[in-house]
């Protein structure tokens, strides 16, 4: 199988990158590879502590690989000005540390703080994209409410929301469904399609969430062990022999059956 | 389910703290404003009021009124006025910094190393100058610096500050500095021992405007710093990996702040003592009036923070008549409570 994604121009390629948090502290990412075209919505499953988030954050350039190199639109990814990534680049973290009872409004315009410069405060225009960001992710009732105060689902969203008003053209959300109820996550998920036909997005989702990712999403990375150890149509990974070797146990299912494929263990 | 979501929406538009349908720098220089007029008003009266209350029409034609007003009264207002906004605007920046609206120079033990170092320099031979400033503002700076590095290393671990294990590296460096400072005393002759004991009460008096400048070299810098961290500092206070996500450099975000805090409470804490409180009441009473922003927090809380202190100089002052309470008690016991409450606060949204 090859770890390319769709056809046409590639927007984003880890080539061979490894990393660990800390001097003496193991690696958590080993050799990995994959490159994304421009305009496929990916889902990275693998098994927990299999390196995704790790990944995903080299992918948007929090971290820097402690070897091999992240290349986005062609450019060595850590050359890219912070601010400049952070007009291309947006990145949903798991969970928030909020700790003021700023609105769920004005968290969501911290998004569009790459767009405006050090002593200015967010434009009319910025203040629109972000309630549209809100209503977009379908949380337009929240705006005024505190995020101190709203659910981990909730949180989410409004996360979601802040990463969309930054207009990016790459999307890494991770595990993002994991406290969303399930009319949101198939919201989320027909948002990125639609983000996809209006602004040629591209994303990258980190999901255990395995029901969500057929057919909603074009291709798949799977981890294990640090490194890509399977990637493809969601038909071609979502089939038990490869799921059994990602998770490393021989009890998964996967079948299709009503235009969707269904996982489950023994 | 439907109505559900409605009713959410009615709520949200009734909703006064809907500050964002405005333009946000508008409601920035409106509160300016505000704080600005507070300012002026009690600059007025703490100029007004102590042992010699001043009549500002004998300023023109008694000797004496005008040397006491330009010599003594003047400097000290200005002096309570530039160490209330520092502490202030560090406060507020360490809140947004680690996340946690406990944090100001005092808890996290940074006013502690400021005068562990100070006291040293007293011990030491205080008077000596190296290029106009006092070795003690130095000796304060290196202190605070200290502080800040220890407690931040102790309360890190991996990629997240833990809130709870700041504050407590902060009480208990507080404690360990205070010992010190005891021995240090312990240790030195008489007259020295005398001098740090004076000085570790702590006190805004001040003689002509020397001092303010020599001071006035390490705060402007200080404020700067903070000033132009502001935008990053409101990010930080979301989340730092979001903030990194947004572009701002997170390493130097705080390495910058660390130096302006400790140039600034090194510098306060050498020339007034251990003030504490003033960083944890102003920045929270700013929020309360004015939102949760930290590019509004900021600049209130210095200006709030110098009317703050200043009226509290004045009541030092006058309280009782003749001589003089020590400032750090007043905002001690102002601001002791304050911490309490907020404390249960945030203990009962943790459990939520």
């Amino acid at each position: 199988m090859s770890p390319d994604a769709g056809k046409g121009e590639t927007l984003i390629e880890a080539r061979d990158v490894s990393f660990h948090y800390g001097a003496g502290l193991p690696e958590v990412v080993r050799g990995a590879s994959l490159a994304l075209q421009r305009g496929t919505l990916a889902a990275l499953i693998g098994a927990n502590g299999s390196g995704k988030s790790s990944l995903v954050r080299l992918l948007c350039g929090l971290r820097e690989p402690t070897s091999g190199e992240v290349l986005f639109g062609g450019e060595r990814l850590s050359a890219i000005e912070p601010r400049a990534r952070a007009r291309r680049i947006a990145y949903v973290p798991q969970t928030t540390s909020t700790v003021f009872p700023l609105t769920a409004l004005e968290v969501v315009l911290t998004g569009r703080s790459p767009y405006t410069t050090r002593f200015r405060f967010e434009s009319a225009r910025d203040v629109e994209v972000a309630r549209a960001a809100l209503e977009s992710v379908d949380a337009a009732h929240l705006a005024f409410r505190s995020v101190t105060e709203l659910s981990g689902g909730e949180r989410q969203l409004v996360s979601l929301a802040r990463a969309v008003a930054q207009e990016p053209e790459f999307l890494l959300l991770d595990e993002p469904s994991s406290a969303l109820d399930l009319k949101h996550r198939a919201a989320l998920v027909r948002h990125l399609r639609r983000l996809r036909e209006e602004r040629d997005l591209t994303a990258l989702v980190v999901t255990h969430d395995l029901q969500l990712i057929d057919p909603a999403f074009d291709f798949v990375f799977a981890m294990r062990g640090g490194t890509v150890a399977a990637s493809g149509t969601p038909a071609e990974v979502l089939r038990d022999e490869v799921l059994a070797e990602v998770y490393s146990d021989s009890h998964v299912r996967a079948r299709r059956a009503f235009g969707r494929t269904f996982v489950w263990t023994e | 389910m439907l109505r559900v979501q409605t009713q959410g929406t009615d709520q949200a538009a009734a909703n006064p703290r809907s500050a964002i349908r405005d333009p946000r720098s508008r409601g920035l220089l409106r509160s300016l404003a505000l704080l600005a007029a507070v300012l002026v008003v009690v600059t007025f009266v703490a100029l007004r009021v102590g042992f010699a209350p001043i009549d500002f029409g004998a300023l023109w034609d008694d000797e004496s009124a005008r040397t006491l007003f330009f010599r003594l009264r003047l400097p000290r207002v200005v002096l309570a006025g530039a160490v209330g906004a520092s502490l202030a605007a560090v406060g507020a920046a360490l809140q947004a910094l680690f996340r946690n609206p406990l944090a100001e120079p005092l808890t996290l033990g940074v006013s502690g190393g400021g005068a562990l170092g100070a006291s040293l320099a007293i011990a030491l031979g205080a008077g000596a100058r190296v290029g106009g400033v006092p070795v003690v503002f130095v000796a304060a700076f290196a202190g605070a610096g200290a502080a800040v590095l220890v407690v931040y290393r102790l309360a890190r671990t991996g990629a997240v500050v833990m809130p709870g294990a700041l504050l407590l590296a902060g009480v208990v460096l507080n404690f360990i500095a205070a010992s010190f400072v005891v021995l240090v005393q312990y240790f030195s002759d008489y007259s020295r021992a005398l001098q740090i004991l004076r000085w570790t009460i702590g006190s805004l008096d001040v003689v002509g405007f020397d001092l303010l400048w020599r001071m006035a070299l390490f705060l402007i810098p200080g404020w700067l710093v903070l000033a132009l961290s502001a935008r990053d500092l409101h990010l930080l206070s979301i989340d730092e990996e979001t903030a990194a996500s947004l572009g701002v450099n997170v390493r130097r975000s705080e390495r910058l702040v660390y130096v302006a805090a400790s140039l600034i409470v090194g510098v306060t804490v050498a020339v007034g003592g251990t003030i504490g409180f003033v960083g944890l009441i102003v920045p929270h009473a700013v929020r309360l009036l004015f939102g949760e922003d930290v590019r509004v927090v900021l600049p209130c809380s210095f200006l709030l923070g110098a009317s703050f202190l200043m009226l509290a100089d004045a009541v030092a002052r006058t309280a009782l008549g003749t001589g003089e309470i020590p400032v750090g008690a007043i905002t001690a016991l102002a601001g002791g409570p304050v911490f309490l409450w907020l404390l249960r606060r945030q203990q009962r949204l943790a459990t939520m």
